[in-house]
């Protein structure tokens, strides 16, 4: 398989990815504010912070209000990271390789930018965005089944995986960061009942709900549920999932002995701390690290697969 | 009843299906019976899943729009009334267009050694000098077989009396081939019947006779010699024709960047197993684009170092870079010539008699000619920068008597043919309208004709050009054996 080829497919999964994520995001972000009492401080900039684009924001906009923060995340073309964009994006990735990928995945990634471009003003009127957003998710589901069950299970597929594994892995830390220190500041003993809304929206905003009350007994608490967003092997938008299913699929790839290494790094870094016991500030570095050692990892699977220089390994054919 | 042919106009025209008289002609009469035959709505229907065809299997042409945002597909301009032409007469055309691809491969070879044609006085040695398409750098070099073009697409055109004429040879990189086959594949999606009853000599022979050509030209010896075929990218007008054939061949469809040239002069693509060695390119990529070493240093299109692997025999390129000194018009005038002289032959088909502005005496019968002639600059193709005489403005006459005063090696000037016509689906009815042929002829260990080739049709009424980016179509082209007919 053609590295630029493989470059593409990693890329397509990576934006199909985040804007899925965005989406969770603000629906879940509403639905939160909500069920909050009116003085409670929360609000929209957790969001712009959880995407990392506060620098981008302030300069475009003067308050993180609703409106603003919607429209920059939604559909604002002068950020890469709106859904528009990263919509936009995969299907540009996906256009100039859509003669490999299944003709059904192109074509669904074109519906899905279609979709996208023509129902903006709905995903910006707040009675709308509900569906707007759901039919987003929906929509990315099918064509992340659609490849799952069309493409060749060759390369091209690991490398799929691998995009979309290192994007999940990448936003459940950033959200669990935002979340975790700058919107839940305070640690007690005592349960308050907002605290527990704030937790359960955390898990929604991953689909993670469901599944941690399966898992995890007892209310929805911060340690609990920052083991489990993390450190659950079996959840598969926590932390430990998507680096194992990195792992798994750089296992079948050739010449993977550096990516490996990265991998297996985090991996064992990950399995040994403690994060659901560390106090707030400890955590933070901690995921600041975790999160410099995703890029890493993404940065050597570039260099090793996609961006061969003349001291490659040589193929015998 | 759907088409009615008594209402068809041949006006001073040779007409590929019907004589003068209006009766069809003898190799084309199952075919006029057979579109009198079928009802209004019949005919619509055939029509309407023609155009189904062409969508369900994506034949697109890619055209820049500011306002559609960029390169956009457009579904490819078909007609479904097919061109025919005999199998006795398209045998002549054969072998001719086989002396002539021959004898042009001889004369790039020489250009490029010894220059025996210039040393002779056959060939000036002013028009070479002046040659934009000649390249220094590939003087001395023998690609394998000392062939240089192995693929090229030469354009006939028929005059009034029948005669074909070769309008110009492609040896850079002619398209259309993939739209050949297409329209081929659409007809027989929508007249199966056709096909059944008729005696239509097959096309599709064309994608596993390229891959066998460019196999031949490998320089190492391998059961399955890596072959690719590079192309500029997706914004590129013929990109989806680069995708088919790369399909068709099974070989990998790279872009520049996907290419790197080794320390040991060697072409490896990238991938993800690493850098994989690659024997045959078959590039669809200008000569100046191709190495940004040795040409164009801006090209992003390129691979650097390609010509250095390309002269120390590590990788075959096709065609071979420089082949078209011998694609320029005013060489072309000089091919009979050249049958004469590499062949000791004469030419099976005729050139279109061309004047050549160089020559004083030739000039001055171009310049007080200029209303009668059809002008045209030596490099360009696609029927851009041309001056048609008959239809021109006298200030645009003027305009062309200043170029060729200015640059005289720069223009030919050749008679307006009355191109032949072919009766094309309009509405309901059949009108005429002109056409020309591009057949498609590979040189490797041996050589190669389509059968027939890609019609290109103008379909707008009176017009001649017919480049699908200005108003042009296409039909699928039927060689039919008449034995036994």
């Amino acid at each position: 398989m053609l590295s630029r080829v493989a470059d593409s497919i990693y890329w397509i999964a990576r934006y199909l990815e985040r804007a899925e994520n965005v989406a969770r995001l603000v629906n879940v972000n509403a639905h939160l504010l909500l069920d909050m009492p009116r003085k409670a401080t929360l609000g929209w900039q957790p969001l712009i912070d959880i995407t990392g684009d506060a620098t981008l924001f302030d300069s475009l906009y003067n308050e993180a209000s609703e409106r603003n923060v919607v429209r920059f995340l939604i559909a604002d073309g002068r950020n890469p990271g709106s859904i528009l964009n990263t919509v936009k994006s995969a299907r540009e990735n996906a256009r100039t390789i859509r003669d490999i990928i299944p003709r059904e995945a192109w074509e669904g990634i074109n519906a899905l930018f279609l979709e996208v471009k023509a129902n903006l003003p709905a995903g910006l009127a707040h009675r709308r965005r509900f569906d707007f957003l759901r039919s987003i998710i929906d929509t990315n589901q099918g064509i992340t089944g659609l490849l799952a069950g069309t493409m060749l299970h060759d390369y091209g597929y690991d490398v799929l995986r691998m995009g979309r594994n290192l994007e999940r892995a990448d936003m459940t830390t950033r959200i669990v960061d935002v979340r975790s220190t700058t919107l839940l500041p305070h640690e007690s003993e005592e349960l308050t009942p907002f605290e527990n809304i704030q937790w359960m929206s955390v898990l929604h905003s991953l689909s993670a709900l469901q599944s941690y009350t399966q898992k995890v007994q007892g209310p929805v608490r911060r340690a609990a549920v920052i083991r489990f967003l993390l450190q659950e092997r079996e959840f598969p938008r926590a932390f430990l999932h998507c680096v194992g299913e990195v792992r798994t699929c750089l296992q079948a790839l050739p010449h993977n002995d550096d990516p490996m290494r990265y991998a297996n790094r985090i991996l064992r870094n990950l399995r040994s701390a403690k994060p659901d016991q560390m106090p707030a500030k400890k955590l933070q570095k901690f995921l600041d690290r975790s999160q410099l050692s995703l890029a890493r990892l993404d940065a050597v699977i570039r260099s090793t697969y996609f961006a061969l220089d003349r001291k490659a390994p040589i193929v015998e054919n | 009843m759907a088409i009615r042919w008594k209402d068809y106009r041949i006006k001073g025209f040779y007409d590929e299906l019907l004589q003068a008289t209006g009766r069809s002609r003898a190799w084309a009469r199952p075919l006029c019976k057979f579109f009198r035959s079928i009802s209004d709505a019949e005919l619509a229907d055939r029509r309407a899943a023609s155009d189904l065809a062409i969508r369900a299997m994506g034949i697109t042409f890619t055209v820049y729009s500011e306002e559609e945002g960029g390169s956009i597909d457009r579904a490819w301009p078909f007609d479904i009334i097919p061109r025919v032409i005999r199998k006795d007469e398209w045998d002549g055309i054969e072998a001719g267009l086989k002396q002539r691809v021959q004898a042009l491969n001889l004369f790039i070879d020489d250009i490029y050694h010894d220059q025996r044609i210039v040393k002779d006085g056959v060939f000036p040695a002013e028009i070479l000098a002046d040659s934009k398409n000649f390249r220094p750098q590939c003087v001395g070099v023998t690609p394998q077989n000392g062939v240089w073009a192995h693929i090229c697409g030469s354009d006939l055109v028929r005059d009034k009396d029948g005669t074909m004429y070769v309008l110009e040879d492609n040896l850079r990189v002619p398209s259309g081939v993939s739209y050949m086959l297409e329209n081929r594949a659409v007809m027989k999606r929508t007249f199966p019947e056709l096909f059944e009853h008729y005696n239509i000599q097959p096309v599709d022979e064309y994608p596993s006779q390229l891959y066998e050509c460019l196999a031949s030209i490998a320089p190492r010896e391998a059961e399955f010699p890596e072959i690719v075929v590079l192309t500029p990218g997706i914004y590129n007008s013929a990109y989806f024709e680069h995708s088919y054939l790369a399909q068709q061949m099974g070989a990998e469809l790279v872009e520049g960047r996907d290419l790197l040239v080794g320390d040991d002069d060697c072409v490896y693509m990238r991938t993800v197993a690493g850098l994989s060695r690659v024997d045959v390119i078959y590039r669809r990529i200008d000569d100046l684009f191709l190495d940004p070493e040795a040409f164009n240093p801006d090209s992003a299109l390129g691979v650097p170092g390609l010509m250095r692997a390309w002269k120390k025999g590590n990788v075959a390129l096709a065609n071979a870079p420089g082949a078209g000194v011998a694609d320029d018009k005013v060489v072309y005038a000089f091919v009979p010539k050249m049958i004469k002289y590499y062949l000791e032959q004469e030419p099976l088909i005729p050139n279109v008699p061309t004047y050549l502005c160089i020559d004083k005496k030739e000039r001055d019968y171009v310049l007080a000619n200029l209303d009668k002639l059809v002008v045209k600059p030596a490099n360009e193709s696609g029927g851009y920068g041309m001056l048609i005489g008959p239809q021109a403005s006298p200030k645009e006459r003027a305009k062309f008597a200043r170029l060729i005063r200015r640059d005289p090696r720069n223009y030919i000037a050749q008679p307006l043919l009355t191109l032949s016509t072919t009766p094309t689906l309009v509405d309901t009815h059949a009108e005429p309208r002109h056409l020309d042929l591009r057949p498609f002829i590979l040189s490797g260990t041996r050589t190669y004709v389509t059968t027939g080739g890609l019609t290109r049709v103008a379909l707008k009424r009176g017009s001649t050009v017919v480049n699908s980016s200005q108003g042009g179509g296409s039909k699928d082209t039927w060689i039919i054996d008449t034995d036994g007919m």
